[in-house]
């Protein structure tokens, strides 16, 4: 049932093919010959949330109208957790399908690309591709995957009326920030300065997870040392200390809306676009929610860089878009038309479709193709962020390592339940757990 | 065994007695049943309805009604637009959820309602040095927590990890042990002269339990086709650890999944929520009173 | 093939005559001890096989295609996990609470459903109900209920002026909370098992004892009370295991937070398997097996000695 739109696409493309092998004066209907008319079916692997199907099957539908020998069966699985071991199941099982869609950066690299993937390097899009992502498909200089989707950026989600009202100006240092948000408790306390919505725990680690970038500038060996367990660098240690004193702060400052605890992001998101609240340290990927709610309100947000403490080290940090992979067991007719499919997607007419059918959170990737010119406002001041080098992608993308308890350590940091200082200590505990069952050197 | 005690000593009571005898009726006595009764009306009310309620006027509210969460009526109610909207979510995934829920729920307890009365059965039948053996594996099967990663590890060796099947398995196991307690204890209210009767009619070993024990178990039987029925469509843990992928997803796994989409309506949320909740609804309404009497009594076999 | 024992009942002489026929199936009683087959074959491959390979994995790195053997570095990391004391206390108080609760107003609703009271009929369907409702529902909608801020609870107490609690959002209240709507979800069980060890007591026990003058609390205190015994032990014994077990309300209505505030050891069990530590989630099994068994055994004999007195 669930496939019935792909089943007509199917038949739509037998027809076209019927057609063309009768004009080629092709004699058996269901002839196999090694004409150039013959069909190749390829396989393509997606996640299953609704934004990413409905933009695969419009994928495919254009991509099966331009090449009408070739179709494209769909395949979904679920993302996060089972969807990493499901991955590495079917790649170390040789059941991979010809074309997927998985994340870029450290999740990438744990798939052991140099045996399970297609090395990409001489396609045509790859000059495109913008060098921040590049490294995140790569390894030991090889590309090994397009993008599909924008990036996204994590930062200060602010109400730009708010701001302008009350005369603030974008901060540059921490303290700035926290005596920006004292201006808007004080203004109206009605607002809310800072939302936080740990309805949705995951949310949580925006303000350590977003000062990556801030780490980064300071110390560009930092994520290097994280993975490899030396030169002190912990979460208990600056810089990276930081992030976790920062979420420990916010709420005994009495800057925070006081229902927290219970909020969720698309009420959070709903308050900002709304103005009841001025700022929230989250994901531009959420701007979505205001673009289905209100979208009058959208082009009211803006973002910028959570504030390093130190103005000179203040930068955004960026999530990658994922990425399109082949698996090294496709070859003949099907790597042919797989590499037609991957480049279909980074071809002005695969951009057209992204633009219609996946919210767009920040820039692409790539210089192929480029946002509509009715996008929200804010993806401006991200692209702003990456014009003025400012901007650094997240740890993931560049360390395999990432603890899986963040999130509830950081909630009870920010609830005060445990010191900055003991959730630090925890998370790092978490840290080395996950070093050591990925079996990585030195932990 | 005590979990058995409380039902084999049902049949021993006066049967189908749900009230203490009749009394003449004073003003006293009158005040009681009709003032303790309405107070507990009242006491449901709040605390059992009031949640059914509020699932219902959810379900009928638009996304931004629903996410203020208001125990109030819809503003614009479009009760039937969610439903529409619930069931084409994620192309029918609904729909598929509840043909594999169906699927999962009727193959997993009819095998374990056939095996697990064949097994109480021959327990209280026939007493052999496995009967402590056995006994004693019944219990372990109801406290000993399952061991989910190697039952993956047991699954995938077979080859029926993530799929549905595997999962019919694993909840037909699971269930083994308290219906085999069930069932045990009912055995014993069917006299063995019948067993005996049958046999000198020439009944073998599978005429015996198929033809002869089993309809008599008929009350029992209803009982935990119910409650198992209801406890495997409502399960959540099982398809969270053996059905992880999204193709073969349950109901209970959809609405889960349900409430971490990014942009959240809780208005489908609701509506799922009640659709799920109809299925075990109906088979309450049609077995309510059958549940009853399978507990309290083999009194209603013929 | 044991035959003694059968051959001490009545049916022993009438299995004579059919004797060469279960003779040529290998079989010599009606009663064939295949019967146990179907069932102990899925028991043996889907319980008993993972449980006791469970105790080998717990001592591995396993990422379910290799396993390397770390002796009991499991059971050290796991007794690190953050918050770890917290899971065990919460895991017993949940168990208590839980069954406790059920045992006393389970009793309770039994009695007031099997006495003539007015709208019976109705009661019993209501009280039932939330039996019926999936874990996940059930979680969801108390959530929304139970919201500190746009919930219905809140905003009454708060018409009347009345302080209104976090539910599950104070990391004081969310264990408890939870523990409250398990109680509201399962009590209708107990209310059943309770009912049928009500019914089941002879009811002349109880016209002798009106005879004899009793008053409703002699007749309580002195006939039901001791009767329904059984049917209690029932309700502790299966709302125990279930308490101390379960995680699916919790993980559905906090994910064991707010931080680790309402995690029971099935919960950190859940989020270590979900983070890929298989051998660190199946020493975590182990111990919770342990702890469980440590529990349900002095309680069952326990309980069964206080029945053998009767």
């Amino acid at each position: 049932m669930k496939l019935s739109p792909m089943r007509r696409a199917a038949a739509a493309t037998a027809a076209i093919a019927a057609v063309a092998l009768a004009l080629t004066g092709c004699s058996g209907f269901g002839s196999t010959g090694s004409n150039s008319g013959s069909k190749v079916t390829i396989t393509f692997l997606t996640q299953n949330d609704a934004p990413t199907r409905t933009q695969s099957k419009a994928l495919i539908e254009a991509f099966e109208k331009k090449y009408p020998d070739v179709t494209v069966k769909l395949d979904t699985q679920p993302p996060g957790t089972q969807g990493d071991n499901l991955m590495k199941t079917k790649l170390s099982t040789k059941t991979m399908d010809n074309v997927f869609h998985y994340n870029s950066g450290s999740l990438f690299q744990a798939l052991n690309p140099k045996t399970s993937m297609v090395d990409l390097s001489g396609e045509s899009w790859v000059k495109d591709l913008d060098k921040n992502f590049k490294q995140v498909v790569s390894v030991d200089g090889k590309v090994y995957g397009a993008p599909l989707g924008t990036s996204s950026a994590g930062g200060i989600l602010y109400n730009k009326k708010i701001y302008q009202q009350l005369g603030l100006s974008i901060p540059t240092t921490w303290d700035e920030f926290i005596a920006n948000s004292n201006k808007i408790k004080t203004a109206d306390p009605n607002v809310t300065p800072i939302l936080q919505s740990f309805g949705d725990t995951w949310t949580s680690q925006l303000l350590v997870l977003g000062d990556f970038a801030n780490i980064n500038k300071q110390d560009p060996n930092w994520a290097t040392d994280y993975t490899e367990n030396k030169n002190g660098a912990k979460y208990v240690n600056q810089p990276a200390f930081e992030g976790f004193q920062h979420t420990a702060q916010i709420v005994p400052a009495g800057l925070v809306n006081k229902d927290y605890a219970s909020m969720t992001n698309a009420q959070a998101m709903d308050a900002l676009a709304n103005g009841t609240a001025a700022q929230y340290p989250m994901l531009t990927g959420s701007m979505a929610t205001v673009q289905q709610n209100e979208p009058d309100k959208i082009n009211d947000i803006g973002v910028f860089a959570i504030p390093s403490p130190d103005a000179q080290y203040t930068s955004l940090t960026l999530w990658e878009p994922n990425a399109l992979y082949i698996s090294s067991t496709t070859s003949g007719d099907k790597l042919k038309a797989s590499k037609e499919f991957v480049a279909f997607a980074n071809s002005p007419q695969g951009c057209e479709i992204q633009n219609k059918t996946g919210a767009a959170a920040g820039p692409y990737s790539t210089s192929a193709c480029s946002l509509p010119s009715d996008a929200p406002a804010f993806t401006k001041d991200v692209q702003k962020y990456i014009d003025d080098d400012k901007a650094s992608p997240a740890l993931e993308f560049k360390s395999p390592i990432k603890g899986p308890n963040l999130e509830t350590i950081l909630i009870a940091v920010a609830s005060g339940s445990t010191s900055a200082q003991v959730g630090a200590q925890q998370y790092d505990q978490d840290v080395k757990a996950q070093a050591q069952q990925l079996g990585i050197k030195g932990w | 065994m005590t979990v058995t005690r409380a039902i084999t000593t049902a049949p021993r009571g006066e049967r189908g007695v749900l009230h203490p005898p009749r009394r003449p009726m004073t003003a006293r006595r009158f005040a009681r049943k009709y003032l303790i009764g309405i107070i507990a009306i009242l006491v449901s009310i709040v605390v059992f309805l009031v949640p059914f309620i509020f699932i219902l006027l959810q379900a009928a509210k638009d996304p931004k009604d629903a996410g203020l969460m208001g125990f109030d009526l819809p503003t614009t109610w479009q009760f039937w637009q969610n439903l529409v909207e619930v069931i084409q979510t994620n192309s029918y995934q609904v729909l598929a959820a509840f043909i594999n829920s169906f699927i999962l729920t009727i193959a997993s307890v009819a095998i374990m309602v056939v095996f697990s009365a064949m097994c109480g059965y021959l327990l209280h039948r026939r007493r052999t040095k496995l009967n402590p053996l056995v006994n004693f594996l019944v219990l372990a099967g109801l406290i000993v927590p399952p061991a989910v990663v190697p039952t993956i590890w047991v699954l995938q060796g077979l080859g029926i990890f993530d799929t549905l099947p595997g999962m019919i398995l694993v909840e037909a196991t699971l269930g083994l042990s308290f219906s085999i307690l069930l069932f045990r204890a009912f055995v014993a209210t069917i006299p063995r002269e019948l067993d005996e009767a049958a046999i000198i009619d020439g009944a073998g070993p599978m005429r015996l339990f198929f033809q002869v024990i089993l309809p008599l178990l008929r009350p029992v039987l209803i009982t935990v086709i119910v409650v198992q029925a209801v406890a495997v469509f409502n399960d959540f843990t099982g398809p969270l650890y053996f059905l992880p992928s999204s193709s073969n997803p349950t109901v209970q796994l959809t609405l889960y999944n349900f409430q971490s989409q990014a942009v959240s309506q809780y208005n489908l949320l609701f509506m799922n929520i009640l659709l799920i909740t109809i299925p075990p609804l109906i088979m309450y309404i049609f077995f309510n009173r059958q549940i009853v009497a399978g507990m309290t009594s083999g009194a209603v076999k013929g | 093939m044991t035959t003694a024992s059968v051959t001490i009942d009545p049916a022993a002489p009438t299995r004579a005559p059919r004797k060469t026929k279960s003779d040529r199936r290998g079989m010599r009683s009606p009663y064939p001890s295949w019967f146990y087959i179907p069932a102990g074959v899925l028991y043996l491959i889907f319980f008993a096989l993972p449980t006791f390979s469970s105790f080998y994995f717990a001592l591995t790195r396993w990422t379910l295609f290799s396993q390397t053997f770390i002796g009991f570095g499991n059971f050290v990391q796991f007794f690190q996990t953050p918050a770890l004391t917290q899971g065990f206390v919460n895991t017993f108080i949940y168990g208590f609470v839980t069954s406790a609760a059920k045992v006393v107003l389970g009793l309770a609703l039994a009695l007031l459903l099997t006495g003539a009271t007015f709208g019976r009929g109705y009661l019993r369907a209501v009280v039932f109900f939330p039996v019926l409702v999936s874990t996940v529902g059930v979680g969801l909608t108390f959530k929304a209920l139970l919201d500190p801020f746009h919930g219905v609870v809140n905003q009454v107490l708060g018409f009347f002026h009345l302080p209104q609690p976090g539910w599950y959002t104070d990391p004081h209240l969310a264990l408890l909370t939870v523990a409250g709507v398990d109680i509201w979800k399962g009590v209708g069980i107990a209310t059943l098992i309770f009912m049928a060890g009500i019914v089941a007591i002879p009811s002349e026990y109880f016209e002798a004892a009106r005879v004899d003058g009793a008053g409703s609390w002699n007749v309580f205190r002195n006939i039901t009370l001791p009767l329904v015994r059984p049917a209690m032990a029932t309700v502790i014994i299966l709302s125990l295991i279930g308490g101390l077990r379960s995680f699916d309300l919790i993980w559905a209505m906090t994910n064991g937070g707010p931080g680790f505030s309402s995690d029971v050891i099935a919960s950190v069990i859940y989020k270590q398997y979900q983070a890929g530590f298989f051998g660190l989630s199946t020493a975590g099994n182990v111990i919770l097996f342990l702890v469980v068994t440590a529990i349900m055994l002095p309680v069952q004999w326990l309980l069964n000695r206080r029945e053998a007195d009767l």
